[in-house]
């Protein structure tokens, strides 16, 4: 099931990293080992196991609906990289790739 | 330098020294041992000292003092602090400051503990050695040349280096554990839930507990007994009252205690043969206390290893999203506004592969395939059910006995530079820690001598969920007949 | 969602005229039937409809979700997706959604969990939304809306699921700078919204227009939601794909999911648009549903067409998992049935018993009912203390409603409470006051702490003495002969012009009073 360069390159754009050639080359062959490593769990008969999502066998925190203080927007806007007196700035959203899909 | 976290306190309380007195010495300590250990990323001497004096005035005045009031005490640098940088040794977050304290750090301040820095680590306590730090190695205060373990190396290091009695690590998979008996310390990780994990950066969110690291069974009570307890904002935060955890140290006799040994590890053909016969013998010593032992196995424990390492990268991958230089952390500068994939991409996928180091991409890469369309039922879903299996064990283990007893680490400390770049051979460090995150159970590493090279081997006690009063209980009486603990490298 | 190709073509059916793409192509409109060669054409609709949960804080955090604030103050740790903050659920998130639920026939199921939807953009800070992805918090219900076809009739939608799920941030594209750069304002992040999934069971733009009426009539009454499109506070998406018969053979065409539509008339001219868009495509290209299951379009309000959103170089693929830092939602049987027993009537059966109970115009109970159960409440208090249904109508529409919108304010924080208003109304009634100084109480009232009796006293409002009145009255007839001739000569109306000088010299006199006053003395004479 090795994983194709091209395979590689999607993943990474699914996840947002940027890789050089050699870290694909490289990448690609450890990603399938570990998912070869990890395929060990096929054996298992897991037909009629419930899937165990949380650690806890709690359910239900639910808090009161009041107000708490926040931040002030100074604080929020910290650690922005970049930033007016208002809001956070990024690079125009508008005409990429990433057009929102929700 | 100090011999416990008690006695720190008792020397305040006695006006043999005053908390500044102690801050310095141990800000002093940290500064010889940085230069050899890098167990740090952050000295915090001003606070630290400020925050003492705020002790000894309060002592001054009379009034009442917390329970850690002037100890020194080291937070890992994956918890935030509103006074010091959380960086999580990465480049992503080099400088990035959080409005706010994580939860158990509050305590601390609350407990007038003295903070005196946040620790090295692998990034975002992704690693096994602390060689994924992206401000350098922690060495091995026993062998500089050997790895401390990890993700809590700076944690443990510089509490095996003397300079500190307590220190805050967290554990995902063994990242307090495995250090702990790296560096022949104590470290335990508490039952998911008890500790809060507001404020914990996070790294695999259902597997994730903050924890002590100290020169004993005794310190570690003493910092669970003040960092654990319900808190409204972690909605995975029990409810459970927190048990007097120093207290359960009054008596060392463990008559009536049945404790099961884990058979299989044992004879796992990969544990190293000193690290056995130092848990065979332990195994007696705890006899001698009058435990009662029993052999029990925990049938899926192949499968621990391959489980988290499905379930850890995948949550990483959607917890580690919120890194894309939009509101915090790292950005890429010049960004070319031309590209294929649009300016905006072009900012993520520049500032995440500058900002993130080759561990972290590769867990990124392993969770975003885990959970992707046509491989999550595969890998993920899988990954679930098997854990729920390996959970079962545990319940069906623990009708059997009080407590577990194992190795912690199938080596001891091994050379810097030797597993980096081999991932699995780093994953299976966490060959016999990685069930106690998966089932959610407490665990702790306790010192249980040394092998041929002089290095420390630990033990690993796991008990049954909120046990931890049975946990430390059991670790203080072997530590009452053992002096493994109390042993120091000559650094 | 139930798949739309497999859905039976029932209901209206739409017969399209085989037409070049030249006739139509200036504008775009239902055609005229003028039926040539007849292939028989179903739209099929489906709506998404996004509501804003009417809480005091975030669905997650305890921030404000006050509409309006300056940007990112609104903000804490947890919606800011600050690094090891953590969520916790609100309480009366989960207590509105079920009661949305029940409101539309759902199934409560016992338990449901959330879910992370995983995609980037700048809006969401965490890199994931938080959402429901196969156990939301309501099943299957329905919502049965007015049949325009057949009057007194009803046509029933299939509601298949709502969930919960935390709102984005604002993007707002900076063309000032000229740098090209977007801005983001993380206020609205975290608001809870509830996602009500119809079946695709509307078969025209006119039932997509009744059941979106009639949900949000639903949703302000019973105080779920104020629905405010402006605000945002509803969204809509709709899912619209045609059935055509064909002879013997039946197609579908692709499943267009048109976004960014800013009012009920835009969804209402974004599915007449697709409908003959689509047919047009169809009969260019012959695709259909399985060359091309779905694809995303923006609605251009201006332009009153949808356009082709910019593909996507990868498909979605968010990810799902549930989330490990929030746990499992479980509803008890006799939670929901609490819940239930808070419903009371629906806006129809109140709608329908104001006019007989206070004898109010039926139009006047729509208007009030529309306002929300809480104005409804005020109403009925109104009109019983004041036991005047039409003047509480009156004062609570025009007054009242006027001053909740000047003033941004709702009715539970209206500060002329309805005790006070019903005190007021009561006195006009019994002639104590007359209708224009009950005014400046009322906007005293607005201003001021005070009761009825107070804001009397503070405005210097007096009740004045009969015999007051008939000397003023008396002095102005003096001075006027003009008037008492032309009331002598029948036009009683001509007293009208005393009553403006009475109230300069007495500005407490109270017109009718010196109405009846004049006529009095004239008449006695």
């Amino acid at each position: 099931m090795a994983l194709s360069e091209l395979e590689v390159r999607k993943l990474a754009l699914l996840a947002r990293l940027e890789l050089s050639d050699d870290e694909v080359r490289k990448l690609g062959p450890q990603i399938d080992s570990i998912l070869g490593f990890v395929n060990q769990l096929s054996e298992l008969d897991t037909e009629d196991v419930q899937p165990m999502t949380t650690a806890l066998d709690v359910d239900n925190r639910w808090r009161a609906d009041v107000v708490t203080a926040g931040l002030s927007n100074d604080q929020a806007l910290h650690n922005a990289p970049s930033r007016d007196d208002e809001c956070f700035r990024v690079p125009a959203v508008l005409g990429t790739a990433a057009a929102k899909n929700a | 330098m100090f011999d416990s976290a008690s006695e720190i306190l008792s020397l305040q309380s006695s006006g043999e020294a005053t908390a500044v007195e102690i801050a310095e010495k141990t800000l002093a300590a940290i500064e010889v041992s940085q230069g050899k250990h890098n167990s740090f990323t952050h000295v915090a001497r001003e606070s630290a000292l400020a925050a003492a004096a705020a002790v000894d005035a309060k002592r001054g005045s009379g009034e009442k003092l917390g329970p850690l009031a002037g100890v020194p005490v080291a937070v890992k640098d994956v918890l935030c602090t509103r006074d010091m940088p959380t960086t999580c040794s990465s480049n992503m977050l080099r400088n990035f400051e959080p409005p706010y304290d994580a939860t158990v750090v509050q305590k601390l301040r609350d407990a007038d503990a003295v903070i005196v820095g946040k620790t090295n680590m692998d990034e975002f306590a992704m690693g096994a050695s602390t060689e994924t730090s992206a401000f350098g190695v922690t060495r091995n205060p026993w062998d500089t040349d050997r790895t401390p373990g990890g993700s809590s190396g700076g944690a443990a290091a510089c509490v095996a280096a003397g300079s500190v009695p307590l220190s805050l690590g967290t554990d995902t998979g063994g990242s307090i554990r495995q250090p702990a008996a790296f560096c022949g310390v104590t470290g335990l990780k508490p039952t998911y839930g008890r500790v809060s994990r507001f404020g914990l950066v996070a790294f695999a969110s259902s597997l994730d507990q903050i924890g002590p690291i100290a020169w004993s069974a005794a310190d570690c009570a003493l910092m669970l007994e003040t960092i654990a307890g319900f808190e409204p904002r972690d909605s995975t935060s029990l409810e459970t009252p927190v048990a007097s955890y120093t207290e359960a140290l009054a008596s060392t006799d463990l008559r009536g205690l049945k404790i099961g040994v884990l058979r299989n590890s044992i004879d796992t053909d990969g544990l190293d043969d000193s690290i056995r016969a130092a848990v065979n013998a332990s195994t007696d010593a705890f006899k001698e206390l009058g435990a009662e032992i029993v052999e029990v196995d925990l049938p899926h424990s192949n499968y621990w290893v391959p489980t988290y390492y499905v379930i850890a990268p995948s949550e990483a991958s959607s917890n580690l999203s919120r890194y894309d230089g939009a509101h915090y952390g790292h950005r890429a500068s010049d960004i070319d506004r031309n590209t294929k994939d649009g300016p905006l991409v072009e900012m993520y996928c520049r500032s995440r592969s500058e900002g993130f180091g080759a561990e972290v991409k590769r867990r990124i890469m392993v969770g975003t395939y885990a959970l992707s369309e046509g491989y999550a039922d595969e890998y993920y879903n899988k990954a679930l059910k098997v854990r729920r299996l390996i959970k079962g064990d545990y319940d069906a283990a623990f009708t059997q006995c009080d407590l577990l007893l194992g190795p912690v680490t199938p080596t001891s400390a091994f050379k810097l530079g030797d597993k980096i770049d081999d991932p699995i051979q780093m994953y299976l460090c966490d060959l016999f820690t990685v069930g106690a995150n998966l089932a959610g159970v407490p665990a702790i590493s306790v010192p249980a001598g040394f092998d041929a090279g002089g290095l420390p081997i630990g033990l690993q006690l796991q008990a049954p969920v909120l046990q931890e009063s049975r946990l430390l209980f059991a670790a203080n009486a072997f530590q009452s007949i053992t002096d493994h603990h109390k042993h120091r490298p000559s650094c | 969602m139930s798949s739309l190709a497999e859905h039976s073509v029932v209901g209206l059916c739409i017969p399209i005229a085989e037409r070049s793409a030249t006739i139509h192509s200036d504008q775009y409109r239902l055609p005229i039937m003028t039926v040539t060669a007849p292939n028989t054409v179903t739209t099929i609709i489906g709506l998404e409809v996004h509501v804003q949960l009417k809480t005091e804080t975030k669905l997650f955090c305890g921030c404000k979700t006050q509409f309006g604030a300056p940007p990112n103050t609104q903000v804490c740790p947890v919606c800011l997706g600050l690094p090891g903050a953590l969520p916790v659920m609100n309480d009366r998130a989960i207590e509105l959604a079920v009661k949305a639920g029940l409101a539309i026939n759902c199934d409560i199921p016992p338990m449901s969990k959330w879910d992370r939807k995983q995609y980037f953009y700048p809006d969401l800070p965490k890199g994931y939304q938080i959402s429901q992805f196969d156990l939301p918090i309501c099943g299957e219900g329905y919502l049965d809306i007015p049949d325009d076809e057949n009057d007194g009739d009803t046509v029933r939608i299939g509601i298949t699921r709502a969930h919960l799920e935390e709102d984005a941030g604002k993007s707002m594209h900076d063309e000032a700078s000229g740098t090209g750069d977007t801005r983001i304002d993380l206020n609205r992040c975290g608001t809870p919204l509830l996602e009500i999934v119809s079946e695709p069971d509307m078969r025209s733009s006119a039932q997509a227009q009744a059941y979106l009426t009639q949900l949000k009539a639903l949703m302000i009454h019973m105080g779920i939601s104020d629905c405010e499109m402006q605000e945002g506070s509803l969204r809509v998406d709709a899912n619209v794909n045609l059935h055509i018969n064909v002879g013997e053979k039946k197609i579908a065409t692709p499943i267009v999911e048109v976004k960014n539509m800013n009012s009920f008339r835009a969804v209402e001219a974004a599915i007449e648009h697709e409908v003959v868009r689509q047919y047009d495509v169809w009969q260019e290209t012959g695709k259909t549903i399985k060359e091309e299951p779905k694809t995303t379009r923006g609605w251009d309000d201006t332009k009153e067409i949808t356009f082709q959103q910019r593909e996507k170089e990868e498909s979605a693929d968010y990810r799902y998992f549930p989330d490990p830092d929030l746990l499992p939602v479980r509803i008890l049987r006799e939670q929901v049935e609490a819940i239930r027993s808070t419903l009371g009537e629906t806006p129809d059966q109140t709608r329908d018993r104001l006019p007989g109970q206070y004898g109010i115009k039926p139009y006047d109970a729509d208007v009030i009912v529309k306002s929300g159960s809480q104005m409804v409440v005020y109403f009925e208090r109104v009109a019983e203390l004041s036991g005047d249904g039409k003047r509480a109508s009156s004062w609570v529409q025009q007054d009242v409603m006027r001053t909740m919108k000047d003033r941004q304010i709702d009715v539970s924080d209206f500060p002329v409470d309805a005790d006070k208003l019903g005190d007021l109304l009561k006195r006009i009634a019994a002639g104590d006051i007359d209708n224009s100084r009950a005014k400046d109480v009322f906007n005293h009232l607005v201003d001021n702490d005070q009761s009825v009796d107070e804001a009397i006293q503070s405005l210097g409002i007096e009740s004045v003495d009969s015999s007051e009145i008939d000397a003023l009255v008396q002095e102005l007839l003096d001075a006027n002969p003009k008037i008492v001739e032309d009331v002598l000569s029948g036009n009683e109306k001509a007293v009208g012009a005393l009553i403006g000088q009475a109230k300069k010299k007495n500005p407490n006199a109270n017109p009718q009073v010196i109405r009846e006053t004049a006529l009095r003395i004239i008449k006695s004479k």
